[in-house]
């Protein structure tokens, strides 16, 4: 049996290597599919105008379980249209909503959904958004239906989705239920759950929107969207910077998700037998992935790099190995890995892993369950170790952030803060703008090295409890380092306000566990991508195949 | 109605935003969160403290023991707290101490419930005139209406680590025991023979 570890946290947690990971059979968005399948769905309103403007609201229930996504659709000025965080006003605003909303509660909802962060919703809410139409497809698809013709197929495959969501909110945000509120529920069993059902559900308002107002404008000639084209829109969404606080913000749910990663390669590597239909089923994963690499389109220049370097690699993996190796051999899967980590760069090494994961239900699955976190467990600190103890934490866990010499103005060039206008974070050259004063506790690597230093000239005999009566102003710092000795995977092994810092890598991470496809980069701090394209439609949930995410037009 | 979220992140920020550091903000605010999920006015008592605090300087004991004073100043509930709870086997050795002199001590409460969590043991707290039982995070009881109560200061902290006891006096645990028996089947010889998984003897 060959020796086969978990990979090395100082390797997998840069953030080049994070920025390079991939949707996989671990994402979020799959894994609700997968447990969704068997949901109840209803229509139960749809009240728009022959313009599409109006309330909905769908339903989707699992034994007494209901949830509602509750729609409102508006008028909105082309000008007034904007993907960024800091709009006001959407063409659709979303709520979903804990069981079936009365009267009351969608007059309510009504007042205060379309304002979204100046609006309050309930603990009856637990799911919000807000989305735009897609200038660039939607109005074709409305005229194209309404005319008796189906959309343009080569304009669908470039945009991909009908409306694109600007955020999607939870767990006490607005008002919204906290999470100590749903958790336990057995019916929503991964991370993110209401958020990945809210733009599942948003999906499937688009599509009949499109619809209704086509019928509205021709009553009869219009014909509705084919399901085959349906199956090929997915949900949009902008991501900026928010997301990438929330993975420095919540360590032991990061290690989680990049745990049950690592855990599901090193039991795949370790399957000493490969079976024949397990093999052709990772072959044929990846022959229809490079589809989507094909329809992948950016304007980019880093993410259009990157796709070329993807390019090569899987072709490099196709010539030298795919096409020369013994199927017979014993751990066929580790010595695939060995290869590809020895020959391609982390785009083509992460690519594979994912596709790796695609024949292993009985893998991946039990490891989906365990990747929520009860972070509040991991908060205190053991006052009672020994300052010597912290300082081998920080050795053994800490050593390549130790390398970075944080007295040099490039290396601190960046601050982390939130913006007084929009309460959402932002980062900026700290000597040319003004506030790093007010910089956001998201400099680990600065500040564990700067706890280091502050240990060595400590007595090394003390207490931490003793160490924090006179250190209290790196507090954060020493919490974190308890954190990642239980948590090898909890904490991005980089300097997050270095000058060569891209934000979108950390958006990235995120972005892949949650299933996001064709990550477009619209700066080094946003980016554009697409949600449950190809995935089944919800009359199709029961029959459908976990590998959807690979079908194409 | 605030979220327990809103309420963590607001009061992490505004204890940072008075001048504390970020690892104490953050103890704060899982702390309001808790005390005002027991409706104990956390964010009243917070509110005050920090406008009367904020960019002053607050104190926190150099160490633990017994006794414990900085007169002329009085303690910080912060800086107090994180110390008690880091030190937490300390405080369980010395079993009883006093605490001269602390500003909002309400926002001390949460600290020694987690305290009371970490040692494994209820703690008595005594704020001035009031009384409490700390009982490992869990809940609290005790003898003073704690909705709306705000404590500038309290001249007396006294925390004492309570021995893992019955609260119960044996008589009444027998009686109890007796009625529970109720519920249990005499058994026979047939069936000490034939209901139990091992044999009548077992001398291999």
């Amino acid at each position: 049996m060959p020796d086969i570890n978990h990979r090395n946290p100082k390797e997998i947690m840069t953030l080049s290597r994070l920025g390079s990971f991939y949707q996989s059979k671990l994402s979020f968005l799959r894994s609700f599919i997968r447990e969704f399948k068997d949901w109840e769905f209803n229509k139960d309103l749809f009240e728009l105008d022959e313009s599409g403007y109006g309330t909905a609201v769908y339903s989707v229930k699992k034994n007494s379980r209901v949830y509602s996504l509750v729609c409102f659709a508006n008028e909105l000025n082309s000008t007034e249209r904007s993907d960024r965080v800091i709009a006001t006003k959407w063409d659709a605003a979303f709520v979903l909503h804990d069981g079936i909303p009365t009267k009351d509660d969608i007059e309510r909802l009504k007042e205060n959904v379309p304002k979204q962060e100046v609006g309050r919703v309930s603990y009856k809410e637990l799911t919000l958004s807000r989305a735009n139409k897609s200038v660039r497809i939607f109005e074709h698809t409305v005229d194209a239906l309404a005319s008796g013709q189906q959309p343009d197929e080569t304009i669908v495959k470039d945009v991909g989705y009908l409306y694109r969501t600007t955020a999607v909110y939870g767990s006490g945000k607005f008002g919204l239920a906290d999470r100590y509120r749903i958790k336990e529920r057995s019916e929503i069993c991964g991370p993110f759950r209401l958020e990945m059902m809210l733009v599942y559900l948003v999906r499937q308002f688009t599509f009949d929107q499109v619809n209704h107002i086509a019928k509205s404008r021709n009553p009869t000639s219009a014909v509705k969207l084919s399901d085959d084209i349906a199956r090929n829109l997915g949900i949009g969404n902008s991501t900026g910077l928010g997301m990438a606080p929330f993975i420095v913000n919540h360590p032991t749910l990061l290690h989680n998700w990049i745990y049950s990663r690592e855990e599901a390669l090193k039991q795949i590597r370790s399957i000493e037998k490969v079976e024949i239909n397990d093999f052709n089923k990772f072959k044929e994963c990846f022959e229809k992935s490079k589809l989507n690499i094909n329809t992948w389109k950016t304007d980019s220049e880093y993410q259009i790099n990157k796709i070329k370097i993807l390019i090569k690699d899987l072709e490099h993996f196709e010539k030298k190995y795919l096409l020369n190796f013994e199927f017979n051999e014993k751990f066929l899967w580790n010595k695939l890995y060995l290869w590809i980590e020895n020959e391609l760069s982390e785009e083509g090494i992460e690519y594979i892993v994912s596709m790796l994961m695609e024949p292993y239900d009985n893998i991946v699955n039990p490891l989906v369950e365990k990747m929520s976190s009860e972070e509040d467990l991991h908060f205190d600190i053991p006052g009672e170790r020994l300052v010597s103890d912290l300082i081998d934490i920080i050795q053994i866990n800490y050593s390549n952030i130790l390398d970075i010499d944080f007295n040099s103005s490039e290396e601190i060039a960046n601050f982390w803060f939130i913006s007084k206008n929009k309460e959402e974070p932002r980062v900026a050259n700290r000597y040319e703008e003004e506030g790093s004063e007010l910089e956001q506790p998201l400099a680990i690597a600065r500040d564990v090295s700067k706890l280091f230093k502050r240990l060595k000239d400590y007595s090394s005999s003390k207490t931490i409890a003793e160490f924090l009566m006179s250190n209290n102003d790196l507090r954060h710092a020493v919490r974190r380092c308890f954190i990642i000795e239980k948590f090898p995977y909890s904490e991005i092994q980089d300097n997050t306000i270095g000058s060569k810092l891209v934000p979108i890598d950390m958006l990235r991470l995120k972005l892949s566990f949650f299933g996001a496809q064709k990550f477009d980069p619209r700066s080094d701090k946003w980016l554009r991508i697409n949600m449950y394209q190809g995935a089944p439609l919800i009359n199709e949930l029961k029959n459908t195949d976990d590998t959807w995410i690979y079908n194409r037009l | 109605m605030r979220t327990s979220s809103e309420i963590e992140t607001i009061s992490k920020r505004a204890t940072k935003a008075a001048g504390f550091p970020w690892g104490i903000a953050e103890e704060v605010g899982k702390n309001i969160k808790s005390l005002e999920l027991l409706s104990i006015s956390g964010i009243e008592n917070l509110s005050l403290y920090l406008e009367q605090v904020k960019g002053k300087e607050t104190f926190g004991p150099k160490e633990i023991s017994k006794e414990n004073n900085i007169k002329p100043n009085s303690f910080c509930p912060f800086y107090t707290g994180s110390a008690l709870l880091d030190s937490a086997s300390k405080v369980e050795e010395i079993k009883k101490l006093t605490l001269h002199s602390i500003n909002f001590p309400i926002l001390l409460i949460p600290f020694i419930n987690r305290l009371s969590d970490r040692i494994g043991k209820k703690i008595k707290l005594q704020i001035d005139d009031h009384n409490f039982l700390l009982n490992l995070n869990k809940f609290i009881a005790t003898d003073t209406n704690l909705m709306g109560l705000i404590i500038e200061n309290a001249k007396i902290i006294k925390i004492e680590i309570q021995e893992n006891e019955d609260s119960f006096k044996d008589k009444v645990w027998d009686q109890l025991y007796e009625l529970s028996t109720e519920t249990f089947v005499e058994e026979t010889d047939r069936l000490k023979e034939n209901a139990a998984g091992a044999g009548l003897a077992d001398n291999d």
